[in-house]
């Protein structure tokens, strides 16, 4: 059985994905300016943002109430959430839709989280398949250089604490961003993921990204595909 | 005749991680069947006589998780709930019941009964068009109730319930959210016959007692009464740990409510609340 949907939509999906500190965020958010300027109607999608479930995951997180598979769940339902209500909508109208993040986030996670590899694959068949998947590849020292050298302190489930990997906040970050990325890893081919080296600059990766994108998609926009004109006439009727 | 004991509990598909099966001492029976059919008045019929019986009970209900309760309740209040959204949430509510409620009940021996169970997240789904090869893969995590019940009526019944006892269609019971018809009753009679049918196709592959639900409440209640007798033995369901047929001990982490005589009749069980249950280190 295939993964995910087919896309039988006009719009088109990109999305991106790799570990905490391998710079997609930067690159996607760059890529989707290049779209704009191109004249493209563009749409974005962060993993983890639905206003629906937001209440509910804060409440989790606060007071450490989640197991492998609620906390597997409740990021189903908000990406379920942002399908439904958002990114499906937008497909069919013919935008481009760049999710930060999307399923293989969830398949390697949970599968650190110790939860079934195929149930979590099967949680996520009611997904679409993008028409393009970048995957950041990047060293682990190269990433959490990155993350650890910031400002922002390290949160209890993104250092993957409630595996009790090390009483060290920082150690037990490492130790679960090294094996999620050991998951990544395993479905580069599987996935069909386009390989971005991630430890070249900003600029090479952002260039290799658009080489893709217009090999993919074409020089010119196609005529299937909505344009900023089209939303603008939209939102003014 | 009241289907046999299934000793030990098992999962339906994929062992939740964590759960060592054979600490489940207690008992899970499950009342299903569509809205409005009277299971939470026989819930609370059966809980009280339980509990005369001397046995410990939990009973517990859809969206009423200390994690997702609240969140659902607020989602259904603004009717932008997607399908699969929608079912979702409720298992990730289930998930919460199962993991922080239901596996420590049952680990000390409780009686749980279940106002719906994953059979209600599947109908509810498999009726708004999902596919049901993905919600059940999905909900496989659940454990195999040792019975389940299902309450069966039909749409007629349903109607006078909620005319006389509610007063008024609700919006989700009417599968308002996807307009099964140009109004609410329409759309009520086509959602929950639709429904029905979906739980009827599920009643053999799951095992389900049917009861006949469009009877009087105190026949309703004999009926389920006769069928639970046959899986609990009176006033011994909270029982330690008995030899296994091969002489092995089950381990024992759990604690209280075990022991050789029956459980006194003034066991004063927990409302729903994981905190009050008794809960091994």
């Amino acid at each position: 059985m295939p993964q995910f949907l087919p896309k039988r939509f006009n719009g088109r999906l990109i999305v991106v994905e790799g570990i905490d500190g391998s710079g997609k965020s930067t690159q996607i958010s760059l890529l989707a300016q290049w779209l704009r300027l191109r004249g493209y109607a563009v749409a974005f999608s962060e993993w983890n943002s639905s206003p629906l479930v937001r209440e509910t995951t804060r409440r989790g997180k606060r007071k450490e109430m989640f197991t492998p598979t609620s906390f597997s769940l409740i990021h189903a339902t908000d990406f379920a959430d942002r399908l439904e209500r958002y990114i499906l909508p937008l497909l069919k109208a013919g935008a481009v839709v760049c999710a930060d993040r999307y399923a293989y986030t969830a398949f390697a996670r949970d599968a650190v989280r110790g939860v079934d590899p195929a149930w979590v694959r099967n949680l996520y068949r009611f997904a679409i398949k993008p028409d393009l998947a970048f995957y950041f590849k990047v060293p682990l020292e190269v990433a959490l250089g990155r993350i650890l050298g910031g400002r922002n302190a390290l949160k209890y489930y993104e250092a993957g604490m409630d595996l009790g990997l090390s009483r060290n906040i920082e150690e037990s970050f490492r130790i679960f961003q090294g094996r999620i990325l050991v998951q990544y890893e395993a479905m580069i081919e599987e996935m069909g993921f386009h390989v971005i080296d991630a430890t070249k600059s900003i600029e090479k990766q952002q260039r290799e990204m658009r080489r893709i994108v217009l090999r993919e998609f074409g020089r010119t926009r196609p005529p299937e595909v909505l344009g900023m004109e089209g939303m603008i006439a939209r939102a003014d009727a | 005749m009241p289907a046999p004991t299934r000793e030990p509990l098992t999962f339906y598909r994929t062992p939740l991680p964590g759960v060592e099966i054979s600490e489940l001492q207690g008992k899970l029976i499950v009342i299903e069947g569509p809205d409005a059919v009277g299971r939470s008045t026989q819930v609370r019929k059966l809980k009280t006589w339980l509990e005369e019986a001397g046995h410990a009970v939990l009973d517990t209900g859809m969206a009423r998780s200390a994690l997702a309760g609240k969140g659902i309740r607020q989602a259904k209040e603004g009717n932008t709930l997607g399908p699969v959204t929608m079912t979702l949430y409720y298992l990730t509510d289930f998930a919460d019941r199962l993991e922080n409620e239901i596996i420590p009940a049952l680990r000390a021996g409780f009686v749980v009964l279940m106002d719906r169970y994953i059979f209600s997240i599947m109908a509810r789904a498999i009726a708004r068009g999902e596919s049901r090869a993905w919600i059940e893969r999905t909900t496989g995590f659940a454990l195999v109730p040792h019975q389940v019940l299902y309450l069966r009526a039909n749409v007629k019944d349903l109607i006078s319930r909620v005319v006389v006892g509610r007063g008024a269609f609700d919006y989700w019971e009417s599968g308002l959210d996807l307009g099964f018809g140009r109004d609410m009753y329409d759309s009520f009679v086509r959602y929950q016959r639709r429904l029905i049918q979906v739980f009827d196709s599920l009643s053999t592959p799951y095992g389900f007692e049917v009861v006949d639900a469009g009877r009087p409440v105190e026949e309703v209640f004999a009926a389920l009464q006769g069928a639970i007798s046959g899986v609990l033995t009176p006033g011994r369901a909270v029982k330690a740990p008995r030899r296994t047929k091969r002489g092995k001990r089950p381990p024992r982490r759990s604690i209280g409510l075990a022991g050789r005589r029956p459980a006194p009749l003034t066991l004063d069980p927990p409302s729903v609340r994981p905190s009050s249950l008794p809960v091994p280190e």
